[in-house]
C-alpha cells in the first residue's frame, strides 16, 4: 500500500475530504460574519449565540411543531433572522456613529444573555435531533465510508456561498448595498432606503447563521454552549480571509477546513491551535487578511 | 429515694442529650452541596445533589432526632478559584461543617486542601480523580461514587474479557484524559488485550470525523473513549454517522452518566458499554428514591453522583449521631469505623484512605425498541464485586495508610 | 496630587482598612486584585487608546510562574510574586512587540490569537496541572519573618501591592509619558508629526500595563493558593473589559468600582447558577447603551471633576 508521509494514501485522502466537508461548514458559519462585518462594519459576537438559536429553533420545531428538517432550513433561519432585525432597529442603530468596538461589547453582552437564557431552560446536556431520514446512510468510496448527510453538507454550503457572494458582488441589490456602506448620505440622496437595507442586510447574516446552526443540528450536539468556542474560530476564518471579503471568508473556511484536518492526522493536540497561528501570522504579514482591503 | 434516683437520671439524661447537643458546633449542622449548577455537569450532580442532600436528611430523621440539619448550596461553575473561594467563605464565615459533592477534579482537590486545612469535612461524590484517596489523600476526606481506577478497571477489564481484545483509544488532550487512557491501556493489556494505537484530540472539539476515520482504520474492536461530557456525546453520536458499530466495531465509554445517555437518545447511543456504580431500576429501593428525585428536579432521573450525595449524607449523619460531635476529622473517622448501609449502593465500607467501596455494574445501553419507559436505558451485564472494583489500597501511595 | 484625587485616595484607602471588619477578608483580596488588574489593563485601553482582548495571559501567566516558583522552587512570597510579575512582563514585550504594529480591531485580534495559543500552551503542558491547576500554594513567609497564613498579614500585604500598583498606575498617567500617551490616542498623526516615537510610546504602555496585570495575577495565586486556566481563558479577558466599562473606562478610579461591582456579583449571586450569565450580559447591553462612561464616569460628569 503506497504511503504520504507515512500513512496510507487511503486514510490520507479519507482525511482530505474530510478535512473539506469541515471546511465548507466554517465557511457557511463564516458567511453571515463577513456579511455583517464586510458590509455593515459591525462586529458581531451574537453570532455563535444566533447559530445556537437556529440549532434549538430546528429542535423545538421538530418537538413542538412536528415540522423536520426540510421546512427548517427554510423557516429557521427567517424566525432567527427576525429577531436579528429587531436587535439592529432597537440597539445597534444607536452605536454606528461611534467606535466599532462599542457593537462589539453590545454584541458579546447579547450573546452572554442569549446562552444564559438557553442554558437556564434547556440544561447542558444537549438534545438529541435526529437526522433526516433522506440523508442518513453514506456510500463506501473505496478509501473511506462517506455519510450522505457530509456530503450534502458540501454541496448545500458551497451553493449558499456562491449564491450569497453573486448577490453581493454581482447584481444591482448587491451593488446599492455596497455603495450605500461606502457613503450612506449620498446613496440616500438617490432615494434608497438606506436604514432599511442595513436592517435587512443585518437579518440576513443573521439568517445564515441560523441556517448553519440547522446544519450542525443532526451531527452535533445541540447544546446551549455550541456556539460559545466556535465563535472564535469564526472570527478567525472572516481576520484570516479578509474582513470584509465574501470571497475571502469562503476560500479561507475550505483553506482552513482542510489546513485543520491534516494537522489532525499528523498533530492531533494541535488542531485547536493552527488556526490561530495562522492568523497571528496573517496579521503580522498582511493585516488586511488575504483577500481584504485595509479600512 | 427511688424517687430522687430517677430524677436524678431524667436529668442526667437530659443533659446528656442537652450536652450531644451542644457539642455540636452553635447547635447546627450546616451542610453545604457545592456543584456545577450552571455548565458541563449541571445535569450530572447540579440541582439534583441538592434535591438528593434534602431527601438524604429527611430520611435520616434529623428532626426527631433532634439534631438540627441545615444544607447551603453555591455554584462552583467548574473554576477552582471560585471553588476554592465559596468553601474558604462557608468554613470561615457561614460555619458549614462539610461539603458535598463537587464534580470536577480540580476543584475538588482545591476543596480537599481547604477542608483538610481547616479541619472540616469533605465527601465528594462528582470528582474523578483517583488522587484524592492517593496522593492528595486526607483524614478529612471520604471519596465516594466512583474514580478513575475503577472506572478502567471495570470498562476496560470487563470488555476484554467479553472477547474485546483490540483497542484503540480517542483520548482527549488534558490530564484527565492522559490518566483515563493510561489507567485503561494498562488494563487491558494486563488482561491480555493489545493496544493497537490511540489520536488525541483537543478539549472540546466539535468535530470528530477525523479523529473517527482513524480509529476505523486501526480495525481495533473496541473504540475506547478517553474523554467526557460534550466530547463524549459528540464522539458518540458522529460514531453512530460513520456507520462504526454497524462496520463491527464497538464504543466503550470511559465516563458516561445517565444524563449523557438522555442527552442523546438511544437511537444514538444504543449498544454502548460503561461502568456505573448506580442504575436507578435496580431494585425497589432505588426505584423509589428515582421517583421521588425526578419529582424534585423537573422529570430527570439521578446519575450515579447524585445517588452519592444522597448516600453520603445519610452516611455522614450517622456518623456524627454516633460520634456526638461535628467535628470534621473525628466525624469523617466515624465513618470510617461505621459500615455503611444505605438503600442506594447496600452494604459497604470506607477504607482507611477515604475510599468508599461499593460494587460496579458494567452496563450496556438498550436499543429503543427495548425501552419500556422513560430513562429505561441500561442491561446490567455484570457486576463487578467492591473488593475488586477499587484501586487495592496498597497501591495508592495514600499516606495514611500503613 | 490633585485635591478630588487625593479625597477620592483617601476614601478608597479608608474603605479598605475599614471594610475586612465586616466583610470577608478574602473576598476583599480577589477584589483588590482584580481591580489591579482592571487598573492596568484600563492603562492600556482608557489612556492608550488600545483594546485588548488578550489580557487574560498577563494573568495566567504571572499566576502559574509565581505559583511554580512558590511550590516547587520554594521561593518566599515576595520573591514569588516578582518573578511572576517579571515572566508577565516578558511576554508583554514578546506579544507588544508583535501587536503593536496594527491598530483598532487588527490589534485586539492580534492579541485575542496570541493569547489563545498560551492558553492552549498551559493546557497542554504538565507543569500547569492542566485542568486541575496547580493546587497547595504555600504562601510562606514575608521577608523572611511574616506568616502569610495568618489572614490579617496576607490582606495588609495584598493592600500594600494593590495601592502601590494603583499609585503607580496613578504617577505613569499624570506625567509627560501619561500626556503623550493621551495625546496618540486623540490623534496619532499629529502626533507623530510633533516628533514622538509613538511605536515606544504604546510599547512602553503595553508593556507596563501587562506587569501590572501580571503582578495582580501573581498575588491573586498566593491568595487562594492556585493557579487555574480560568486565569487564562478568554472569557477573562472578556470580564476584565466588562469590569472596566462598568466602572469607567478612561478614569482613574472606574476599574476598581467596576471590579468591586462584577466581584460582588458574582459571588453574592453564585446561587442564581446561570442567571449571573444573563446578568452579565444585560449589563454589558445596558452599559454600551445607555451608560457609556460607566459608574465613575458618570459621577464625574456631575461633579465635573476628574476621576
Amino acid at each position: 500500500m503506497t504511503e504520504i508521509f507515512g500513512i496510507p494514501v487511503q486514510a490520507f485522502m479519507g482525511q482530505l475530504l474530510i478535512g473539506l466537508i469541515n471546511g465548507s461548514f466554517y465557511a457557511l458559519l463564516s458567511l453571515g460574519l463577513a456579511v455583517i462585518f464586510g458590509l455593515l462594519n459591525i462586529i458581531n459576537f451574537t453570532h455563535g449565540a444566533q447559530y445556537m438559536m437556529g440549532a434549538f429553533c430546528a429542535y423545538l420545531l421538530l418537538n413542538k411543531a412536528g415540522l423536520g428538517y426540510w421546512p427548517s432550513l427554510v423557516i429557521a433561519p427567517v424566525v432567527v433572522g427576525i429577531t436579528g432585525v429587531v436587535i439592529e432597529r432597537t440597539m445597534l442603530k444607536r452605536l454606528y456613529n461611534l467606535d466599532h468596538l462599542y457593537g462589539l461589547l453590545l454584541t458579546f453582552g447579547l450573546a452572554l444573555i442569549i446562552q444564559g437564557v438557553f442554558r437556564n431552560e434547556y440544561g447542558t446536556s444537549g438534545q438529541p435531533y435526529a437526522m433526516p431520514k433522506e440523508l442518513t446512510g453514506g456510500h463506501n468510496l473505496g478509501f473511506m465510508f462517506l455519510p450522505t448527510y457530509r456530503a450534502w453538507v458540501i454541496v448545500f454550503s458551497l451553493f449558499v456561498c456562491l449564491a450569497t457572494w453573486f448577490i453581493i458582488e454581482k447584481t444591482k441589490l448587491g451593488a446599492y448595498l455596497r455603495a450605500a456602506t461606502e457613503n450612506p448620505a449620498l446613496v440616500q440622496a438617490f432615494g434608497v432606503n438606506v436604514p432599511r437595507m442595513i436592517t435587512l442586510t443585518y437579518g440576513f447574516g443573521v439568517g445564515l447563521a441560523a441556517l448553519a446552526g440547522v446544519m450542525a443540528g443532526p451531527i452535533y450536539q445541540v447544546s446551549p454552549q455550541m456556539g460559545a468556542d466556535l465563535i472564535i474560530v469564526v472570527f478567525a476564518v472572516v481576520v484570516i480571509g479578509g474582513m470584509g471579503s465574501i470571497m475571502g471568508s469562503i476560500v479561507t473556511g475550505f483553506g482552513l477546513g482542510i489546513i485543520e484536518g491534516l494537522t489532525k492526522v499528523f498533530y492531533p493536540e494541535a488542531s485547536n491551535t493552527v488556526i490561530f497561528v495562522i492568523m497571528a501570522i496573517v496579521l503580522l504579514v498582511k493585516p488586511a487578511g488575504l483577500f481584504g482591503r485595509e479600512r | 429515694m427511688f424517687a430522687v434516683r430517677k430524677l436524678t437520671a431524667a436529668v442526667a439524661v437530659a443533659l446528656a442529650a442537652g450536652g450531644a447537643q451542644a457539642q455540636v458546633s452553635d447547635g447546627v449542622i450546616k451542610i453545604g452541596v457545592m456543584s456545577d449548577m450552571s455548565s458541563l455537569y449541571a445535569d450530572i450532580g447540579g440541582p439534583g445533589s441538592v434535591a438528593a442532600a434534602r431527601l438524604a436528611v429527611e430520611d435520616f430523621g434529623a428532626a426527631k432526632k433532634g439534631m438540627k440539619v441545615e444544607i447551603v448550596s453555591a455554584d462552583h461553575q467548574n473554576k477552582a478559584d471560585v471553588g476554592s473561594a465559596i468553601a474558604r467563605q462557608w468554613y470561615d464565615v457561614e460555619k458549614v461543617d462539610a461539603i458535598f459533592d463537587v464534580p470536577n477534579s480540580g476543584v475538588a482537590l482545591a476543596v480537599n486542601q481547604i477542608t483538610r486545612d481547616k479541619g472540616k469535612a469533605f465527601i465528594n461524590s462528582g470528582a474523578a480523580s483517583s488522587d484524592l484517596t492517593g496522593k492528595a489523600c486526607s483524614p478529612n476526606t471520604v471519596h465516594w461514587t466512583y474514580d478513575t481506577w475503577m472506572l478502567a478497571n471495570g470498562t476496560g477489564g470487563a470488555i476484554v474479557k467479553t472477547g474485546g481484545d483490540s483497542w484503540f483509544f480517542l483520548t482527549a488532550d488534558y490530564a484527565f484524559g492522559h490518566a483515563l487512557e493510561r489507567d485503561t491501556a494498562e488494563v487491558v493489556k494486563k488482561s491480555g488485550g493489545k493496544v493497537l494505537g490511540q489520536v488525541r484530540h483537543p478539549l472540546n472539539t466539535q468535530d470528530f470525523s477525523s479523529f473517527l476515520l482513524q480509529a476505523q482504520g486501526s480495525k481495533a474492536k473496541i473504540i475506547g473513549l478517553a474523554n467526557a461530557g460534550g466530547d463524549t456525546t459528540n464522539s458518540i453520536k458522529q460514531a453512530a454517522e460513520f456507520g462504526i458499530v454497524k462496520g463491527g466495531q464497538s464504543l466503550a465509554g470511559l465516563l458516561v452518566f445517565l444524563s449523557d445517555v438522555h442527552g442523546l437518545g438511544l437511537n444514538t447511543a444504543q449498544g454502548l458499554i460503561f461502568t456505573e456504580t448506580f442504575y436507578w431500576d435496580r431494585n425497589n429501593d432505588t426505584r423509589a428514591f428515582a421517583k421521588r428525585i425526578a419529582a424534585a428536579n423537573n422529570g430527570k432521573y439521578p446519575t450515579m453522583v447524585q445517588a452519592g450525595v444522597y448516600a453520603g449524607v445519610l452516611h455522614y449523619l450517622k456518623a456524627i449521631e454516633a460520634a456526638k460531635t461535628d467535628d470534621g476529622t473525628k466525624v469523617v473517622a466515624k465513618m470510617k469505623e461505621l459500615p455503611t448501609d444505605d438503600p442506594l449502593f447496600g452494604k459497604g465500607r470506607i477504607r482507611a484512605d477515604g475510599r468508599k467501596l461499593h460494587p460496579a455494574f458494567l452496563v450496556e445501553v438498550k436499543k429503543p425498541a427495548e425501552s419500556k419507559g422513560p430513562y429505561d436505558y441500561y442491561k446490567i451485564r455484570s457486576e463487578i464485586p467492591a473488593d475488586q472494583a477499587f484501586r487495592p489500597e496498597k497501591d495508592g501511595g495514600c499516606s495514611l495508610v500503613r | 496630587m490633585k485635591k478630588e484625587h487625593r479625597i477620592a485616595f483617601a476614601v478608597m484607602v479608608a474603605a479598605l482598612l475599614l471594610a475586612p471588619l465586616v466583610v470577608y477578608p478574602v473576598f476583599l483580596m480577589k477584589v483588590m486584585c482584580f481591580a489591579l488588574f482592571a487598573s492596568a489593563f484600563n492603562l492600556l485601553v482608557g489612556y492608550g487608546g488600545l483594546l485588548s482582548f488578550g489580557h487574560a495571559m498577563f494573568l495566567g501567566t504571572a499566576g502559574y510562574a509565581s505559583a511554580h516558583a512558590a511550590k516547587v522552587w520554594g521561593f518566599p512570597p515576595e520573591a514569588a510574586i516578582l518573578f511572576g510579575t517579571l515572566c508577565s512582563a516578558a511576554l508583554g514585550v514578546v506579544s507588544g512587540l508583535l501587536a503593536i504594529r496594527r491598530q483598532g480591531i487588527y490589534f485586539a485580534m492580534i492579541t485575542l490569537a496570541l493569547a489563545q495559543m498560551i492558553f492552549f500552551f498551559y493546557l497542554q503542558a504538565p507543569f500547569t496541572g492542566g485542568e486541575d491547576g496547580i493546587q497547595a500554594v504555600p504562601r510562606g513567609r514575608l521577608l523572611g519573618f511574616v506568616d502569610l497564613s495568618n489572614i490579617w498579614a496576607m490582606y495588609a500585604t495584598v493592600l500594600t501591592i494593590f495601592l502601590g500598583g494603583f499609585l503607580l498606575i496613578y504617577r505613569a498617567i499624570h506625567s509627560p509619558f501619561g500626556q503623550v500617551l493621551k495625546s496618540i490616542r486623540e490623534n496619532e498623526a499629529r502626533a507623530i508629526s510633533l516628533g514622538y516615537d509613538t511605536t515606544r510610546y504604546k510599547l512602553l504602555a503595553y508593556v507596563l500595563s501587562a506587569t501590572l496585570a501580571g503582578l495582580a495575577g501573581a498575588t491573586k495565586a498566593l491568595v487562594f493558593q492556585l493557579a487555574s486556566l480560568t486565569d487564562a481563558h478568554w472569557s477573562m479577558s472578556g470580564e476584565v473589559v466588562l469590569m472596566t466599562l462598568v466602572g469607567g473606562l478612561g478614569t482613574l478610579f472606574g476599574p476598581a468600582v467596576g471590579a468591586l461591582v462584577i466581584i460582588s456579583m458574582e459571588h453574592y449571586l453564585a446561587q442564581l447558577g446561570a442567571w449571573v450569565t444573563i446578568v452579565q450580559g444585560i449589563i454589558f447591553v445596558v452599559c454600551v447603551l445607555a451608560f457609556r462612561r460607566g459608574i465613575v464616569g458618570e459621577l464625574a460628569r456631575i461633579l465635573r471633576k476628574p476621576l
